[in-house]
């Protein structure tokens, strides 16, 4: 069984988000980082980039597959994790610690709502699996 | 007897051949050259120092013959190799590859030609190529015809401009340009999209029915847009299964005022029986080291011809090879080409071969092989449809793909039974191809299979089957066979080695 | 068939253990109305012999194929250790297909990591693939990659480029909205002229130049490399003889981030243009942007040593439309023959060959230059090709060279460049002895008269 943690919130695209004021910290679940099994390389946007919600910010690679990462809402990005470039292994072994993407200034904070909680994104992948 | 007292048995040598790099010694030499047999001019009067290498080309092998051979004769026992058997790689037709034709291909009038020859001085070459051209013609039922792409993939970039050229001229420029959608297969080779994006189209996919067949549904809905350029269609498509449809397919396309482009990927389960051009399809390219068995050489070289409709044909590349009464010459005067696609006439040592193989057969040779080909396939189906799961129930052409939905309720994997086949001496099948079936396995045995061989499959394949049931892990920690095991890919991809370096520069880096 | 393993009894039962009763059966799947109806027109099957005698009487046709040669212009006459044929010609390489499986594929990937090895050393670069297939595309494709790399539009390419391998690039970008657009040759030098870069700005994605060029100059790579890096662009360089590689100043030393080369030299019969093998390197921050098949170092559980396809999202199995290139099949086979011979040759026998193919060139361009009537339009030093200003059409005068004296004397620019009547262009290599070279003054200058 996955792991998802209570105080995250989630999107269908399958990334996490984690609220700091109207900071948003964003990586990828630990449903996602299984199904893509290890992760070879993480493709990242730079700090300051200008995304909206659900636009393509990055890739994350296994051995032989491809999967974009996706905003799941609108924002500039401060700082993005340049580990994840020598150690793109940390998205397996912690997604959500040492394997967040981005920290990104919201927008709109607001978007947050519209993300899944900890209960319904579980729900959601369920569902997905059958 | 206990094993631990053999105390002389060690790995062979052959089995820890090192990298070239690491049996060079300096001052080993393993060629020797005339003496130079002109007056010598100081090298500096011929080129200035500063335009000459200063690195007197460090790090490049010094060995002796003898090490160059025993070297590649030792390492090529760790491959897997039709000679030595069944390779069932589905979509890349394995087939016998025959001494004559490369015999053949080594006459030193064709070996030792230079492609820049005179016209005069190359009609043999010349001749090689027309004659090839009028029997890959009749063969897919296409009268305009090229054999300059070196494989598959370049064919299909040549195809998919061609038709692109096709609809300017026919449109004009401005129209034209609103139509830039190719439509694709969701079960087509990965090839097919990336050649329509050399030729600036957008892909849309188009949706297989639960069947295993192109959804016309899907198909006339998108074709309805008005957007559409064309249709890139593998029949028998990636699964196995001929597009019974195809003349119904064609039709939509065309009425749309698409054109059909045919991956002829698979072409080796149609020659002699049916041709793409009586169904309707506008352009194909052909596989000769799939179909017409010129060798894969651990990949490649290959070579593409592509053939087309009458319509089609103004903007094949240039140059072609035409004949004018009993001589043989370079069209390079078409206005309308779409331009060269590679130096010269295309990989000619390949069209030599792929002609002795059509002439080797003959018309009805060519035929059989086909039929034998289909048996072959529909043999392995039967044998192995109590044991796997087959996902189309539609009778398969020349390969068919099975599923490892049973097993993998054991966890055991498509992979993992792949790597279990090499310990029963098998090459595996193509995995995880197409996509959209889940756990893949999809096998051709072509017509180089005897009986015998095919039932060892089955046999192997079934051991296999149980095996997942009754010691699931023999089969995922396979293979226990080979000099290696299963390399660690994702290590491989994360800090990637993609070079021999010196010890102390791997070091220090 | 002699190929098909299984007897007419055989397949008979086969057929009726899959529950048929005839071959057509088979083939139900097909509607009728569009299976082939009668024979292909395709002749009878021939035995071994009669093809034999076919293809030999074919191949009698092509008397260039015999004849003394001086022909080169991106295919080139060089001698081939008899040990390249028979390794290549093995059951274990010849018949294997793209090494996907690893355990039973060692030989294969163990090569092209070799072959990768030695295309660094000898380019000067940091990484190179598997190969393209050919100069020419592999140009086309450096090109694309630079578009990528630098998300810019314009590449200036050198009209001192082998005129297919402009050709080539001019299918390929057609529909990129790249332009290509053309730097002027030195008239004097016969090098590229550099008047035109100081034009140069940063919306210019490469500069593409050939050297030697088309015409057996040198260029000045290290100062082009230097004009195009000031302004952001790339340097692409290729090369069409690799027999250069022995003796000048790698492209990666002169500053070069894509070098693109025809390998046909290394050992590969000329066969009328093909096969032969695209060499591809770049530097290491480029390296998923590589078009093709990557060869890299991996390990087993037990700590072994062994290769793998590796970075492999980049190509269209994985990636599709978004791929760095559509290339599947490259050209495995002449990929090995061309690492064979580099390790034969080895060290010393490519310094050895370059050196000889400069020392013969240059007596042959002395000794043409010494008849009454010829010229060497261009003053830029060169490796083994030279142009040369013959007194009369040089067609003509090269077709009568070759009838009444046997030699082919070299390639007439008229075939690629209106107007160029008179000047052709000679390509000599080790495998022309001083006696064909003086056939070809002794020729050259009783037909001048």
């Amino acid at each position: 069984m996955a792991n998802v943690p209570e105080d995250l919130q989630y999107s269908k695209d399958h990334e996490w988000l984690r609220v700091e004021g109207d900071v948003a910290v964003i990586g990828i679940t630990d449903y996602a980082q299984n199904s893509l099994g290890d992760v070879v390389y993480v493709e990242l946007p730079k700090s300051g980039e200008k995304f909206e919600a659900h636009e393509s910010f990055g890739s994350v690679e296994s051995v032989k597959a491809v999967s974009e990462i996706f905003t799941p809402v609108s924002g500039e990005v401060l700082e993005v994790n340049e580990s994840l470039a020598d150690e793109p292994e940390k998205v397996n072994t912690d997604p959500y610690g040492a394997g967040w993407m981005i920290r990104m200034r919201m927008n709109n904070p607001g978007e947050v709502d519209s993300l899944l909680s900890a209960v319904e994104y579980e729900e959601f992948t369920s569902r997905e699996t059958e | 007897m206990d094993s631990t007292n053999i105390t002389k048995v060690t790995p062979h040598i052959s089995h820890n051949e090192h990298l070239i790099f690491e049996r060079s010694q300096g001052g080993r030499i393993g060629y020797m050259l005339p003496p130079l047999d002109v007056d010598e001019t100081p090298l500096d009067e011929l080129i200035p120092a500063e335009l000459r290498r200063d690195d007197d080309l460090q790090g490049v092998p010094e060995v002796s013959e003898v090490d160059v051979v025993r070297h590649f004769t030792r390492i090529s026992t760790w491959n897997y190799s039709i000679d030595l058997g069944m390779y069932p790689l589905g979509s890349c037709t394995m087939k016998y590859n025959s001494r004559l034709n490369e015999k053949v291909a080594r006459i030193t009038g064709f070996a030792n030609l230079h492609p820049l020859a005179s016209e005069s001085d190359s009609q043999g070459a010349l001749e090689v190529i027309y004659e090839l051209q009028e029997y890959l013609s009749e063969i897919t039922g296409l009268a305009g015809i090229t054999l300059q792409p070196a494989a598959g993939a370049h064919g299909e970039m040549t195809g998919v401009m061609m038709i692109r050229a096709f609809i300017d001229a026919r449109d004009g420029r401005e129209e034209s340009a609103k139509r830039r959608t190719m439509l694709i297969p969701d079960s087509a080779h990965g090839t097919n999209p990336a050649s329509a994006m050399l030729a600036g189209f957008t892909v849309k996919a188009i949706r297989s029915t639960s069947e295993g067949f192109t959804d016309l549904e899907h198909l006339r809905e998108m074709c309805a847009k008005g957007d559409v350029a064309g249709f890139m269609l593998t029949n028998p498509n990636t699964l196995g299964l001929f597009e019974k449809n195809i003349r119904e397919i064609c039709d939509i396309v065309h009425d749309a005022g698409g054109l059909v482009y045919m991956d002829g990927a698979n072409m080796n389960a149609l020659v002699g029986v049916a041709r793409p051009g009586d169904m309707g399809v506008d352009v194909i390219h052909l596989n000769l080291h799939k179909t017409f068995s010129t060798p894969h050489g651990g990949g490649g070289p290959g070579c593409g011809p592509c053939c087309c409709t009458k319509e089609l044909e103004p903007f094949l590349p240039v140059p072609r090879v035409v004949k004018e009464g009993d001589s043989f010459r370079l069209d390079f005067n078409r206005p309308q080409s779409i331009g060269r696609v590679k130096a010269f006439y295309g990989n000619f040592g390949m069209m030599v071969r792929a002609l002795a193989y059509i002439l080797t057969h003959g018309a009805e040779g060519l035929r059989e092989v086909t039929e034998a080909a289909v048996l072959n396939a529909r043999y392995i189906a039967q044998g192995l449809v109590s044991d796997y799961e087959k996902p189309f129930d539609a009778p398969p052409m020349h390969e068919v793909v099975f599923t490892d939905k049973r097993q993998s309720r054991k966890g055991v994997h498509t992979l993992d039974i792949a790597k279990r086949l090499i310990d029963y001496g098998f090459h595996p099948m193509t995995i995880y191809f197409p996509l959209i079936v889940q756990g893949a396995m999809l096998i051709e045995p072509t017509e180089s299979v005897g009986r015998q061989e095919l039932d060892q499959f089955i046999e192997a394949m079934r051991s296999i089957a149980r095996e997942a049931i009754e010691n699931p892990d023999l089969v995922i920690g396979a293979p226990h066979s080979t000099r290696i095991g299963r390399l660690d890919e994702a290590a491989a991809a994360r800090k990637p080695v993609l070079r021999w370096k010196p010890k102390e520069a791997a070091s220090a880096a | 068939m002699r190929y098909i393993p299984n007897s007419p009894a055989e397949r008979e039962e086969m057929l009726r253990a899959v529950g048929l009763e005839r071959a057509e059966q088979l083939f139900d799947s097909i509607p009728a109305d569009i299976r082939l109806d009668k024979p292909l027109q395709v002749p009878s099957a021939l035995s071994e012999m009669e093809l034999l005698e076919k293809f030999n009487r074919m191949a009698e046709r092509n008397p260039a194929a015999t004849r003394a040669s001086f022909l080169g212009a991106g295919a080139y006459s060089h001698y081939a250790p008899t040990i390249i044929d028979h390794l290549i010609s093995r059951s274990e390489f010849f018949t294997a297909y793209t090494p996907y499986q690893p355990e039973i594929s060692q030989g294969t990937l163990q090569a092209i990591f070799e072959f990768q090895t030695l295309v660094c050393q000898l380019t000067g670069m940091e990484v190179a693939n598997a190969s393209m297939y050919d100069g020419s595309t592999a140009l086309a494709e450096a090109v694309l990659m630079a578009e990528r790399i630098t998300r810019r539009k314009r590449v200036i390419v050198s009209s001192a480029v082998h005129p297919e391998y402009l050709a080539v690039a001019d299918t390929y970008v057609q529909h990129y909205g790249i332009e290509l657009e053309r730097l002027e040759i030195d008239e004097r030098t016969g090098r590229t002229s550099t008047d035109a870069l100081s034009a140069l700005d940063d919306k210019a994605a490469a500069i593409v130049i050939q050297s030697p060029n088309f015409f057996g100059c040198i260029e000045e790579v290290a100062a082009i490399a230097e004009r195009a890096h000031a302004v952001g662009a790339l340097l692409v360089v290729a090369v069409t003889e690799s027999a250069s590689f022995g003796i000048l100043r790698s492209p990666g030393s002169c500053g070069a981030d894509i070098a693109v080369a025809e390998g046909q030299s290394f050992g590969v019969p000329l066969s009328f243009g093909g096969p032969y093998v695209g060499l591809f390197a770049t530097r290491d921050k480029y390296a998923r942007q590589l078009p093709g098949r990557l060869v890299g170092e991996a390990f087993d559980k037990q700590g072994r040593r062994g290769f793998v396809l590796t970075l492999a999202t980049r190509e269209q199995h994985i990636r599709r439309e978004k791929a760095t290139s559509n290339i599947c099949t490259n050209e495995g086979l002449i990929a090995l023959a061309a690492t064979i011979y580099m390790e034969t040759m080895g060290r010393r026998g490519i310094e050895e060959t370059a050196r000889q193919c400069a020392q013969k060139a240059a007596y042959a361009a002395r000794r043409i230059s010494e008849i009454e009537g010829y010229s060497l339009p261009y003053s830029a030093p060169r490796f083994n090709e030279f142009v040369v200003r013959a007194p009369s059409n040089a067609g003509e005068l090269l077709s009568r060279l070759a009838s009444e004296k046997n030699i082919t004397g070299g390639l007439a620019l008229s075939r690629y460049y209106e107007g160029r009547d008179t000047d052709f262009l000679v390509c000599v290599t080790e495998t022309n002895s001083r006696a064909e070279i003086d056939s070809l003054v002794e020729g050259l200058r009783s037909l001048a008269g």
